[in-house]
């Protein structure tokens, strides 16, 4: 593409290590030693060539924005402030001490040996987004986005949610902020998840069921996006993945890239060496590019992305964007989605709506492209058999979402032994808790009880 | 950065002529702003959708828009996205765009193509706009993709000699007015107000002045869209700008005619509300 290089919008890049870096030793230092000196150092030393240091808008061929013109002012304003409030000590400040007193990080990570079992007996330690406040991962963006809503003098708040965890995170944290809060959520969506949806209004938001186009994720991001050129004097997007026009994808990536300093360290801590393999699901991609960030630089572990794979990706019934799709443009953004020949977008089929999505975030397109990291499908059958053997085995009942990613590991465990690397370990990022799939979980079992037996 | 983008254009750019432009000043020469028109490709069907925009320019539309059905149309309002998905699941293509481009070219007045960009990605930027030039199609409107996106339909419009429409708003600032007018050929689309396609009782306060905005920023001919629905609303418009573009309510006809009675398909009720908004901008003085 004829675009401009890299970041010629943005600021310079080591200002997010700031605001990273702050949040991270500020929250870590009730549980857990700040990283080595040496090491930042290091990473330092390393500077503009690092995989790490891309912050849009464009990440290789990929990113950018693509989006009606009346947004724009909105989106730079948004971009400015971020900047402002990355070089603001206070705000990195605010933001540790919602995630130590209000989410209860750092999570912890569990090492799981019942479940490594089945794993091809490699090791398996779990990250455990789960155990946030509202049940996952989502959390950790919506708060820094609530802080710049207030930093932007505007008193509304909009948000799109598949399975209703992003939309549950954001009227918390407009319950909290007292922000106005509307949600956008597919109407087939607010069946599937009607549990969310009681949850968001308990919160005081309004639930708007969207109605057009596949009455999914995607048509919701529509209506948001609709709502948002309409009301932008007042009201901000609170984005919930690393999707979008920039600077969604680089700012909801240091938001999550969280999950992945804490995990490093606490893994060099439990184990004494980084793990082999980093494992997790991608719908729009935030958990996965939030647990890989940290270690985009470390050449020898290995990053896996595990898209939903539905019915199986050559049944056409699936939300495998990289595995199945093609680069194109939506929602603001080039990145792989799932289309037609005439550029149409096909809808998505999965068992977990947090990942039923045809598109991703445009990093994870570029780290496919240059090969650091892989994306590989995994089906409904093979996540659920994941789910059952987690909960089994652990006493942990996963989202299904992250039951994608513990497939995943239960194929990557079977593989490093079968090529005599029984020493592996795999760190998985268990993105959220499975208490709002418990009727799709009991559904799915049942069924295969009476069709088997 | 987005000086770069717009740079990269041809420099013959300059020769290029603007069919949208020169119908846009021979309508001013004649005393009056022009009426841009747009109907969505393949609704109802293809074929009734290509009589639909003959009747517009036989009824006094000067510029016609041809809408791409498109499966996210994030800046279209509930009217023109229900005319749009029941054109999508009638099994309606991007070639068939084309093919009514080339149907409607001929009936008088400069056909543009209005759409989301991906289509155009996924055709080949290269290769769609090659295929509208040789259909006799004027060029294109594309409301999600910015100059500073555009790099290759810059090129790509030079090559083939087509119209580069790009949108501005309320809420843009001076330095982006100059980007857009700068890069856009034929005439600068200014989007009414903060919002998306539909009717309204007001055309935004904010549209006279950026009109007067976007012409200190060096635009030659900026028309004005979203909301305008009556021929009160189109004569105000008129008298300020080069051009009213009409969408929704054009629309309107033929979705009631398809939600209701058979037998009529809606085009003689269209015919009388085009009359109605031509006779709006021939009665302002420009």
């Amino acid at each position: 593409m004829t675009a401009a290089p890299d970041g010629a919008r943005s600021v310079p890049d080591h200002a997010h290590e700031d605001v990273d870096g702050t949040a991270a030793a500020s929250s870590t230092t009730a549980a857990t030693p700040p990283p080595p000196v040496e090491e930042a150092a290091m990473a330092e030393a390393m500077g503009p060539t690092r995989t790490a240091a891309g912050s849009g808008p464009y990440f290789g061929d990929f990113g950018g924005r693509f989006v009606p013109e009346a947004l724009i002012e909105a989106l730079d304003e948004l971009d400015a402030e971020y900047s402002k409030a990355k070089a603001d000590p206070a705000f990195g400040d605010e933001l540790a001490r919602l995630h130590l007193t209000y989410t209860g990080r750092p999570s912890i990570i569990t090492e799981v040996p019942r479940f490594a079992a089945h794993c091809g007996g490699v090791r398996v330690i779990l990250k455990r987004e789960d155990l946030n406040h509202t049940g996952s991962h989502k959390i950790n963006n919506v708060l820094g986005q609530a802080l710049l809503t207030k930093r932007l003098g505007k008193k509304r708040v909009i948000a799109e949610t598949g399975a209703g965890q992003h939309g549950v995170a954001t009227a918390t944290a407009a319950a909290l902020f007292d922000l106005d809060c509307v949600i956008y959520m597919g109407e087939e969506d607010t069946r599937r998840q009607a549990l969310n949806v009681a949850r968001m209004r308990l919160l005081g938001a309004e639930v708007v069921p969207v109605s057009t186009g596949s009455k999914t994720l995607k048509d919701a991001i529509n209506e948001a996006l609709r709502d948002w050129v309409t009301n932008v004097d007042t009201t901000n997007y609170v984005f919930g993945t690393v999707a979008g026009p920039h600077p969604f994808p680089a700012m909801v990536r240091d938001f999550q890239r969280i999950i992945g300093v804490e995990a490093r360290q606490q893994v060099l801590d439990l184990t004494g060496r980084l793990p082999d393999v980093v494992a997790a699901c991608v719908g729009g991609g935030s958990n996965a590019i939030g647990i890989f960030h940290a270690f985009l630089d470390d050449p020898d572990v290995r990053l896996v992305g595990l898209e939903a794979g539905g019915d199986g990706v050559d049944t056409g019934r699936h939300a495998a964007t990289i595995s199945g799709g093609a680069p194109g443009v939506l929602h603001g953004a080039r990145s792989f989605l799932l289309q037609d020949e005439d550029g149409q977008t096909i809808e998505s089929h999965s068992i977990s709506a947090g990942l039923d999505y045809p598109g991703v975030g445009p990093e994870h397109s570029w780290l496919s492209s240059i090969h650091r990291a892989e994306y590989r499908p995994i089906t409904d059958a093979q996540a659920m058999e994941a789910f059952r053997l987690l909960c089994r085995t652990e006493g942990i009942i996963p989202a299904i979402e992250s039951s994608h990613a513990l497939a995943g590991a239960m194929q990557l465990g079977r593989e490093a032994v079968a090529a005599g690397r029984p020493d592996t370990t795999i760190l998985v990022n268990l993105s959220g808790r499975g208490d709002k799939d418990v009727e799709t979980a009991a559904a799915w079992f049942s069924l295969l009880d009476e069709g088997e037996s | 950065m987005t000086d770069q983008a717009v740079g990269t254009q041809d420099p013959r750019a300059r020769d290029v002529r603007s069919a949208v432009g020169e119908r846009i000043d021979a309508v001013r020469a004649a005393g009056r702003a022009a009426l841009v028109g747009y109907l969505p490709v393949g609704f109802p069907d293809v074929e009734t959708s290509v009589r639909a925009a003959r009747t517009m320019v036989e009824q006094g539309v000067d510029v016609v828009e041809l809408g791409v059905p498109y499966s996210d149309p994030v800046m279209d309002g509930p009217l023109i996205q229900k005319a749009v998905e029941s054109a999508l699941g009638a099994g309606v293509r991007v070639r068939d765009t084309l093919r009514a481009v080339e149907a409607v070219a001929g009936a008088g007045a400069p056909v543009l193509v209005m759409t989301y960009w991906n289509p155009v990605i996924r055709y080949g930027v290269d290769a769609f706009a090659r295929d509208l030039a040789s259909a006799g199609g004027a060029g294109m409107i594309t409301p999600d993709l910015i100059p500073d996106e555009a790099g290759e339909w810059m090129t790509a419009s030079d090559r083939y000699g087509l119209d580069r429409v790009f949108l501005v708003a309320p809420s843009s600032t001076t330095e982006r007015l100059a980007l857009t007018a700068r890069a856009s050929r034929g005439f600068v689309y200014a989007a009414s107000t903060m919002g998306v396609t539909g009717t309204r009782t007001s055309v935004g306060e904010h549209a006279a002045r950026l009109v007067a905005d976007t012409r200190r920023a060096g635009a030659e001919h900026v028309c004005v869209g979203l909301g305008v629905s009556t021929a009160d609303q189109a004569a105000e418009v008129a008298a300020y700008a080069d051009g009213v573009i009409v969408g929704s309510a054009f629309v309107r006809p033929l979705v009631e005619a398809a939600e209701g009675s058979p037998g009529s398909d809606g085009i003689e009720r269209l015919a009388a509300v085009v009359r109605d908004l031509a006779s709006g901008v021939r009665r302002a003085a420009v």
